[in-house]
């Protein structure tokens, strides 16, 4: 072997293992090291601060409404599309993807048109004294709209590869359409739902853009931890925006490693 | 049960899987459909199994019209090509699976249900292997499994398609004697889809050779070896 030849995957290796430690390593530690900057006792404080507080309870309620939403959504959308031949079949594939391509600040936009007081629907929601931009509703809303693809998708592909004659099987034993679904189906895609599950709620838990656009980020009612970490940062309040910060950190962490054992078990 | 197939056609979108035939199959009779692929007995088995349901024509079975007849109601067995055991269940769950998915005003005790799958196990041979799942089989083994799950349900009929289609030789010889003493213990009318013709002359009573969606001679392997009844019937046979 050449000088040359060993000296290049070298390069390469100090390379990739340089930009994660700048890009990925180094702000991870700098979030825990300026979090803790004055001390365990002020970390405690600026968490159980009654403002901060209130937005991780609104950011898990979200979640809590937005994941089993979409786990429904992501397998029945999978299943009519794995189990089915109808027309629009693949409208509703490239459907299922748009969330995907759109940036989530025109999601947030458009349902500020839609639901506005301008809006289309605003004056009669207004008349009928419904609350969606502002409140809880519309930060659902978006966040639904922007997670909807990560359930179909993980599910789909396994669906398809897995093929129908499990189910055909089961149906030929007597099987009602409930049983084969909840004995057949489900167990065999029980790790991708999963694994779906966790993305999207690592998704939900941090969408900043398309809640920024509907919430208002009023305090202690419509603020995310997303948010509330901008505001108290817009506040030069480092120390709490940093605290606010860790938890969503420590959210996705312990996400990304249910990941890495969910995609070890779905092998 | 007898099965009469009365005039059966079946198209996809455009294309003719099926074009009109016509079976009658005594009660009791082990049959083979034989035909290269794209003959249409894929489609013609899974019509009599309900898992597909015909453009045109009539399935009768002991002499009622059986055509639009749900599948869970026709109660056939079917064993399919790659078995389709349920991966996650042990052999035990899914010899069972057909008898616990009854409604409960039907379903047998648990008891009885453990007594009938024990008896299906020492019926294919395999006494003990209740307790494992199919990843842990040989392809001979997941095929039995896949045939005692098929008559636990006590089925009216045994629908196989290609049932030794995926095995080695050997094994392939050893299951086919296996599945004409399990049908002549039964006594249940019986077809099978081949493509192998010395699989269909050695096992089926009576053969039924097909192409291209029509059927192109019915008879006994011995007339169909004497008297093929088309040139296509011939140089199949000679292949």
């Amino acid at each position: 072997m050449t000088r040359q030849s060993r000296l290049l995957p070298r390069l390469l290796i100090a390379i990739a293992v340089l930009s994660t430690l700048v890009m990925v390593v180094a702000p991870l530690f700098y979030i825990f090291a300026a979090a803790f900057a004055q001390g365990w006792r002020a970390y405690v404080q600026n968490i159980m601060d009654p403002l901060t507080l209130h937005a991780i309870w609104l950011t898990v309620l979200v979640a809590l409404i937005v994941v089993p939403l979409n786990i429904v959504f992501g397998v029945a959308a999978a299943w009519l599309i794995a189990r089915f031949r109808f027309p629009g079949r693949s409208l509703l594939v490239t459907a299922i993807e748009i969330p995907f391509s759109i940036s989530p600040i025109i999601a947030g936009i458009c349902y500020l048109l839609l639901y506005g007081r301008q809006g289309f629907l605003g004056p009669w929601l207004e008349a009928h004294d419904i609350q969606i931009l502002f409140a809880l509703p519309g930060i659902v809303l978006v966040t639904l709209f922007v997670t909807s693809p990560f359930v179909a998708r993980e599910v789909l592909p396994l669906m398809q590869a897995q093929g129908s004659e499990q189910e055909e099987a089961a149906v030929t034993l007597g099987a009602s359409g409930w049983q084969i679904f909840r004995r057949v189906t489900l167990p065999n895609i029980r790790w991708a739902l999963l694994y779906g599950a966790v993305l999207c709620t690592a998704r939900a838990v941090g969408e900043f853009g398309g809640v920024s656009v509907v919430s208002g980020s009023i305090r202690g009612q419509t603020n995310t931890l997303p948010l509330h970490v901008e505001l108290l940062f817009n506040d030069l309040n480092v120390a709490g925006a940093f605290a606010a910060a860790s938890t969503l950190t420590l959210i996705a962490v312990v996400t990304l490693l249910l990941k890495a054992v969910l995609e070890g078990r779905a092998r | 049960m007898d099965i009469h197939i009365d005039e059966i056609a079946k198209e996809f979108g455009k294309a003719t899987a099926l074009k009109p035939v016509t079976l009658s199959i005594p009660s009791g009779a082990l049959v083979a459909l034989l035909g290269p692929s794209g003959s249409g007995k894929t489609t013609l088995l899974r019509i009599l199994g309900g898992l597909e349901f015909p453009t045109s024509g009539r399935v009768l079975f002991d002499g009622q019209d059986a055509t639009g007849m749900s599948v869970q109601d026709r109660r056939a067995g079917f064993v399919f090509q790659s078995y389709a055991l349920f991966r996650h269940m042990t052999v035990f769950d899914n010899i069972a699976y057909g008898l616990n998915a009854r409604p409960r005003a039907k379903r047998p005790e648990k008891a009885e249900i453990a007594r009938r799958v024990t008896k299906l196990l020492e019926l294919i041979q395999l006494p003990d292997i209740g307790a494992r799942y199919p990843s842990q089989l040989s392809g001979g083994q997941r095929q039995r499994v896949a045939l005692a799950r098929a008559l636990a349900i006590e089925p009216r009929m045994l629908l196989l398609d290609e049932p030794f289609g995926a095995l080695d030789a050997k094994v392939r010889k050893e299951l086919r004697q296996g599945l004409r003493d399990i049908h002549d213990e039964t006594g249940l009318t019986t077809v099978f889809v081949t493509h192998d013709q010395d699989e269909a002359m050695e096992l089926a009573d009576v053969v039924v050779v097909m192409s291209m969606g029509s059927i192109e001679q019915i008879g006994r392997p011995q007339d169909i070896r004497d008297r093929p009844a088309t040139p296509f019937v011939r140089d199949f046979i000679a292949a």
